[in-house]
């Protein structure tokens, strides 16, 4: 027990300055105490309002990107504006899960429509534009509208947070934002991209598909994906990508599929090229090898893998490593300089792999914006 | 489209409040100390002017340090280089990105080497900095 005597020695007589710093930190170990995590709260709310502000910025700056293209390239009559708002706000339900039998063909169906909604609505918007500008614009609204979509979300968080004072609401947006910031910005920088019509890291694999079948002959396949019949190494491969130079993806899956369904499942090697996330730490640019299907949508890889499977075709994958950042904004040179890497790749694989005469696939999979062929 | 956070709503009006708590005290501190030192107590005098000083340091970069993240926020846009190639003597030539430029388009320029027009975009891309790189 603290006698009185010891108490007042807290406080010694006449020194002033040793009074004052007692009752600072007694103060501070109180409001600590007792406010602790309010203040801990208010910090991270703090954080949390400097994102979505930034987030605000690039929501913005993406609307009004897309205004000014559309203005600019598709010259149309009416103010844009209110279609580009609407645009903005789109949004679509997945499948129903709880059934998952035949789930890929309905997630096909809605992915179709939304494409040729968007597709029409840009041309309504746009209607001097040509089919490549067309692509380009879609893809700007598009990441307009993803950007629309992350602001919403957090702010949201952000207001429920604040509404509710919940240390776990504010904290789970803390600490996920990072990574939210970086998609956002990524996307963001890709927004000039699209509107310029400039290559972007994910066209990694499109780019190396577009080098091979540069002098030949190509056909056009399925929905926007062009293949050509290139002599590699004394095999035949078919080279596929999505048609370029406007922002295009395509139907790799379903163009794999036909090529092999053609050629009745005699392809001795499928190789499938395509830009994969790196880890932190790994160069950018940097090529590996694997097995299965490098495709990013999940119905082009479920169709990939049953046409595989049926005729028995073996599918190998080459990945060039990119962060997300990466992947949306302007290509880096590096990955640029990897694509002749890749090319020596393929060659080995079909010399190691097939013998002289068999039939081989060479899918490069990836946005084609910016990219001939 | 509607916004819930303004530009004057940057600086919030908690860390405004601490700031100026801060100041009155640096000052107040500042003062004490010039008053000690001319009634020749140079130790108490000596602590209250370099606690003054530090906190008032400390109040203006924090000040600063707001102000200077706020003005950070903008979107920058990286160079992008595109290479023109000449197909039949591979002369090459660098320069800036212009809006059609695609990856393997023909362009009617004429090599300025073989004087023929054989030119073709043989890449688009930009190059990072050193700092930027992960």
């Amino acid at each position: 027990m603290l006698t009185v005597q010891q108490v007042s020695q807290l406080f010694p007589q006449g020194d002033v300055l040793g009074w004052i710093f007692q009752i600072i930190f007694l103060g501070i170990f109180v409001v600590f105490m007792f406010y602790g995590q309010r203040i801990q709260m208010y910090i991270m709310i703090r954080e949390v309002e400097g994102s979505l502000f930034k987030l605000k910025m690039m929501r913005d700056e993406g609307r009004k990107m897309a205004i000014a293209a559309i203005n600019e390239i598709g010259k149309p009559q009416v103010d844009p504006t209110a279609q580009v708002d609407r645009f903005l706000e789109y949004f679509a339900i997945t499948p129903v899960e709880l059934d998952p039998a035949g789930i890929i063909w309905r997630l096909e169906h809605l992915l179709d429509v939304a494409e040729t909604r968007f597709k029409d609505d840009v041309k309504l918007m746009a209607p001097q534009a040509d089919e490549t500008q067309i692509n380009n614009l879609e893809m700007t609204l598009e990441v307009a509208l993803f950007l629309n979509a992350i602001y919403k979300v957090i702010r949201h968080l952000y207001l429920l947070g604040k509404k509710t004072l919940s240390l776990y609401i504010i904290m789970q947006v803390q600490m996920i934002l990072p990574l939210i910031m970086k998609e956002a910005e990524a996307h963001s920088s890709g927004l000039k991209a699209f509107q310029l019509g400039q290559p972007i890291g994910d066209g990694a694999g499109a780019l190396v598909a577009a080098k091979l079948m540069r002098d030949y002959e190509k056909t056009k396949v399925e929905k926007d994906i062009v293949v050509a019949k290139v002599p590699i190494e004394g095999r035949t491969a078919y080279v596929l990508k999505a048609e370029g130079p406007g922002a295009n993806v395509g139907k790799p899956g379903e163009a794999i599929k036909q090529v092999i369904e053609q050629n009745e499942g005699k392809i001795s090697l499928a190789i499938v090229i395509d830009a994969a996330g790196k880890y932190e730490g790994e160069k950018t640019g940097e090529v590996a090898e694997g097995l299965g299907v490098a495709i990013g949508g999940e119905v082009d890889k479920y169709k990939v893998e049953e046409t595989a499977l049926k005729y028995k075709v073996p599918v190998n994958a080459i990945a060039i490593k990119e962060d997300i950042g990466d992947a949306i904004s302007p290509m880096r040179k590096e990955i640029f300089d990897a694509v002749d890497s890749v090319i020596e790749r393929i060659k080995r694989l079909i010399r190691e792999r097939t013998k002289e005469g068999d039939f081989v696939i060479i899918a490069g999979v990836g946005n084609s914006i910016g990219i001939g062929q | 489209m509607e916004s819930s956070v303004s530009m004057a709503r940057r600086i919030s009006p908690f860390l405004l409040a601490i700031l100026m708590i801060t100041l009155v005290l640096s000052l107040a501190s500042i003062y004490q100390g010039i008053d000690a030192y001319t009634k020749n107590d140079s130790v108490s005098g000596s602590l209250f002017l370099t606690m003054g000083v530090t906190t008032l340091i400390i109040s203006t970069y924090l000040w600063f340090q707001t102000r200077h993240r706020m003005l950070k926020l903008s979107i920058t846009i990286q160079p992008i280089n595109t290479t023109v190639e000449c197909q039949k003597c591979g002369f090459k030539n660098v320069r800036e990105f212009q809006r059609g430029d695609y990856v393997f388009k023909h362009t009617e320029d004429q090599c300025p080497k073989c004087n023929e027009k054989t030119m073709a975009i043989g890449s688009i891309f930009r190059e990072v900095k050193e700092k930027e790189k992960t």
